[in-house]
């Protein structure tokens, strides 16, 4: 109970204030361990939305002319999934994840804006809901989650001989939507440079920074370059819409192309946005769990800004059908191989980092290897893809669907599930069930597989993407049922997850403060952290501090030499 | 059919039963079907394409073979064990840093150079060649043989070993036009007049599968066409009759009250050359929103091939149709929206005998 000083010495009680009620506490919070925890399970809540959307996809192609949904719902469910899962989820989870834990790696006691920081949250929250919220009115966003122009113009304005476009509020919402996700991210992004750059503990130096500080600093670059682009863009597709200027329309002046430029420009370091933060939870998770500190840090810090750098180099390795001069697409095949060294690099140095280690398989260890065992076959199909006379036959095919999905859920979501397993005693103070957890990660290593391997070859068989139904004479029928149970297969992964999660809560196994003997800085207070996170601010000598402070005789800062 | 193989090996145990079990199903997916996979490849477009996946495909599994070796090395040999001792702290070591840098630029730069030597040896062929305006429409393709002057809708037909030269318009959304045998894609983008190339070296007996792949709005999922290869004089003889007006006056009196129902029904939309049309080109048709049916007989597919005209399935016997639900071209007549939902064909209902005289006349239609 509250209460009130009536005189020095005399208190009565009185009513709470809201902000000091349970659900108060968590509505008008500024501390970051708070905000992270809402970013991540709102865009938890919304993984299972696009789960949802994945499934009705799946299961309206798991047989040939399928009838599960018409093809207006198809198009409107497929666009749903891709925007939900990039804007909704990823983004969202992977703020989350870097609100919650960059703070404490790097020794801070907050955010440097608290307050920017829960307005970020907030938009993010009713962003997604007025995204969603399209389909009260039957009029989801349905062009695909890139958006083509001139599909997404008025039908009046996207061409002569044009039977539909878009006439309804479909793309309002899309282009609505997405401003205020880009206001959010800007916010966020210039939170985390700020704490980052101005926030670190005494003589935590930017070389010694936790990697996933650092990949949380590149992304937070990303964000600030690429989002305008893709804001622009949606600007201008508000006006073509509205006020009748015509920057998509090839008839009236405007390019169609001009859309896919603006696009790309932010789609293609969009990508790495989704996936650096999860290389960076890997290269922490990776150490901890082989007794050994990350192998090669400098060239793996490195290789993260030079991916970042390049990624604004390479978007138009998406339009190598557009009919791009080929010099220009020389260059962007170029780039994009160039691209591919930095992230080589990055692999390397992970299995450096496990080779000659201790491994004990806890199932963050076995996230984060199956997110270098995956990842890898994403990057390889994705080198393929940067083979322009190749990418012609496989663009738009499920190839890529295949590709992307190595890269995004083989990649990111392994990650994101790691570095789940990994903090959420940090977050909670006990232990997500190890049984469990294994059943979850060989599921879903089997799902992806069984879901995503069968694509690259319906890809070659040539099927395209983005098919509300097949016909049954094309030898598409088998891989397509396998792409579906593998689709369910991880669908039953992801109930074994949230039972996990429920049973935990109430009745998990306490953590202590350093269930995993872990390196950096989170894990030296307390489980939960403490609001003000740590009692006196720890002081850094290496790069490792918390290693040292376990491991006095052989700290690093005595051994090694940065 | 040639298979396409993948010898990609997977990760762990279970990896092996996964493989078998794809290559399996892709067995059995070939065996005795036709699949439009673009490494069955019937021309020099499509060949150095597929041939280039198999160069990666080599390098690719090199890698993976090696990378995935090591990771599942080191998993078995440095798990925990009850004495394991406490591992060495090394943070790293630059020769090997700028070993594993070097290495796989090799490899990406060898990639790399292959992908650049194709593109540019994929230019056109200097010399004569068949010149067709492609025209892509919400949801159907429209040929147009420009110096032959005529046109076809869902249906190309090319000369055997001959540069077919294709200029891609739209003037409504971005389409791709792809026939995964022949060629990769290339986008059909309103105000860019985009070009490209194939040439087909063998005679079809089943033909090609062409393919929109561009997300083009409700209806992407059909707006297929065929791709017929003829011998060259065949090229020609099929030519000269495309060129053909249709008759005046069908003989048949089923056919005849067909046509009676295509000039009061159908000829706000669709053009026949001899009918309502003089010639290909005119101008009347510009105003025509439907594809061109003056040779709709001899075609293969409807409306972007949701449905196969085959006219041995379409009898019509006394004025009635002698199995409606065999017949493509009747699912198509009786209720085109429920058969291609959000199409530009909305007509009224028409009758069973209606729809055998249309059916009759149109197969007429050679």
């Amino acid at each position: 109970m509250a209460t009130r000083t009536v005189v020095e010495g005399v208190t009565i009680a009185r009513r709470k204030r809201f902000s000091e009620t349970y659900f108060g506490e968590w509505v008008m919070t500024t501390d970051h361990k708070k905000l992270g925890i809402m970013y991540m399970a709102t865009a938890f809540f919304f993984f299972l939305v696009g789960g949802m959307e994945a499934l009705l996809v799946r299961t309206q192609l798991a047989v040939p002319d399928g009838k599960v949904l018409s093809p207006e719902e198809y198009n409107q469910v497929f666009t749903m999934h891709g925007t939900t899962m990039i804007f909704l989820f990823v983004m969202p989870m992977l703020v989350g994840f870097g609100n919650y834990v960059v703070p404490l790696m790097i020794g801070a006691r907050d955010m440097a804006f608290p307050r920017l920081n829960a307005f970020g949250y907030w938009v993010v929250l009713f962003g997604g809901f007025f995204l969603s919220s399209s389909f009260l009115f039957g009029q989801a966003p349905n062009a695909g989650w890139f958006s083509y122009a001139p599909l997404t113009e008025l039908t009046s304005a996207c061409g002569a001989n044009a039977v539909i476009c878009t006439p309804g509020l479909n793309m309002d919402f899309w282009a609505l939507g997405i401003l205020m996700l880009g206001i959010s991210s800007i916010a966020g992004s210039l939170n985390f440079v700020v704490t980052i750059l101005k926030l670190r503990a005494p003589g935590m130096t930017i070389n010694r920074m936790p990697l996933f500080v650092w990949m949380t600093l590149v992304t937070a670059f990303l964000l600030l370059f690429a989002i305008p682009s893709v804001t622009a863009a949606s600007l201008l597709l508000l006006l073509d819409r509205h006020l009748g200027t015509h920057f998509f329309q090839a008839g009236a002046g405007g390019d169609p192309l001009l859309w896919q430029h603006l696009f790309w420009s932010f789609g293609h370091p969009e990508v790495y946005i989704l996936i650096l933060p999860a290389f960076g939870m890997i290269s922490e998770i990776l150490p901890v769990f082989s007794r050994k500190p990350l192998f090669g840090y400098t060239f793996v810090a490195w290789s993260g800004v030079a991916i970042g750098f390049l990624s604004f180099t390479v978007w138009a390795h998406h339009m190598f059908a557009v009919g791009l001069p080929p010099v220009a697409q020389a260059f962007f095949a170029t780039s994009t191989t160039l691209i591919a060294i930095p992230t080589a690099v990055k692999i390397f140095n992970w299995v450096g980092t496990v080779w000659g280690g201790k491994l004990n398989l806890k199932v963050p260890m076995l996230f984060a290897l199956g997110f270098v065992a995956m990842f890898l076959i994403g990057g390889l199909n994705g080198v393929a893809l940067a083979v322009v006379p190749f990418d012609y036959q496989v663009t738009d095919s499920y190839f890529v669907v295949s590709h992307l999905h190595y890269v995004l859920f083989g990649g990111t979501v392994f990650g994101i599930f790691a570095g789940i397993f990994y903090w959420f005693p940090k977050m909670t103070g006990k232990l997500l069930n190890e049984r469990l957890g294994q059943i979850q990660f060989w599921l879903m290593l089997i799902g992806v597989n069984l879901t995503f391997f069968p694509m690259h070859i319906l890809g070659i068989l040539g099927m395209p993407r983005r098919i509300y139904t097949y016909p049954d004479n094309l030898g598409w029928n088998e891989l397509n049922l396998l792409a579906t149970i593998g689709a369910f297969i991880i669908a039953i992964a992801i109930l074994i997850f949230l039972w996990n999660f429920i049973i935990t809560l109430r009745s998990g196994q306490p953590a202590g403060d350093d269930p995993w003997d872990a390196f950096t800085l989170e894990w030296d207070t307390t489980s939960p952290p403490k609001p003000y996170n740590f009692l006196v601010l720890p002081v850094v000598r290496s790069r490792r501090p918390f290693y040292d402070k376990k491991n006095p005789e052989t700290a690093d800062w005595k051994t090694a030499t940065h | 059919m040639r298979m396409p193989l993948f010898r990609e090996m997977k990760p762990k145990r279970w990896g092996l039963a996964l493989s078998a079990l794809v290559l399996l199903s892709l067995f059995l997916a070939s065996c005795d079907q036709y699949t439009p996979s673009i490494l069955d490849t019937h021309g020099p477009v499509a060949s150095r394409e597929a041939g280039l996946f198999w160069f990666t495909l080599v390098v690719a599994t090199i890698v993976f073979v090696a990378v995935e070796g090591v990771l599942i090395y080191s998993i078995i040999r440095f798990r925990e064990r009850p004495n394991s001792p406490t591992p060495k702290q090394i943070h790293g070591n630059n020769t090997v840093e700028i070993i594993w840098t070097v290495a796989p630029s090799l490899f990406l730069f060898a990639v790399l150079i292959g992908t650049i030597y194709t593109m540019f040896g994929l230019a056109q062929p200097a010399g004569p060649n068949v010149e067709v305006k492609v025209v892509g429409h919400q949801w159907w393709w429209e040929f147009d043989y420009v110096h032959e002057n005529f046109k076809t809708a869902d249906e190309l037909v090319v000369p055997q070993g001959t540069t077919i030269q294709l200029d891609l318009v739209s003037n409504n959304v971005i389409h791709s036009f792809w026939i995964p045998q022949l060629t990769g894609k290339t986008d059909v983008i309103p105000g860019h007049n985009n070009r490209m190339w194939f040439q087909a070296d063998n005679v079809t007996t089943t033909p090609y599968r062409g393919e929109c792949a561009e997300f083009c709005g409700i209806q992407h999922a059909h707006m297929d066409f065929s791709v017929t290869v003829l011998p060259k004089d065949g090229y020609q003889t099929w030519v000269s009759s495309q060129q053909q007006a249709a008759a005046t006056q069908p003989t048949d009196p089923t056919a005849l009250a067909g046509q009676k129902i295509f000039t009061s029904t159908c000829q706000g939309c669709h053009g026949i050359v001899g009918v309502n049309l003089q010639n290909f080109n005119d101008p009347k048709s510009q105003g025509l929103i439907g594809p061109n049916l003056t040779h709709f007989g001899s075609r293969h597919l409807i409306a972007g091939g949701v449905l196969t005209w085959d006219p041995s399935t379409c009898q019509v016997v006394n004025g009635k149709l002698v199995n409606e639900n065999s017949c493509g071209l009747y699912q198509w007549l009786h209720d085109p929206q429920g058969v291609k939902p959000g199409n530009d064909m909305v007509i009224g209902q028409l009758t069973d005998t209606q729809i055998a005289q249309l059916v009759a006349y149109l197969e007429s239609l050679k």
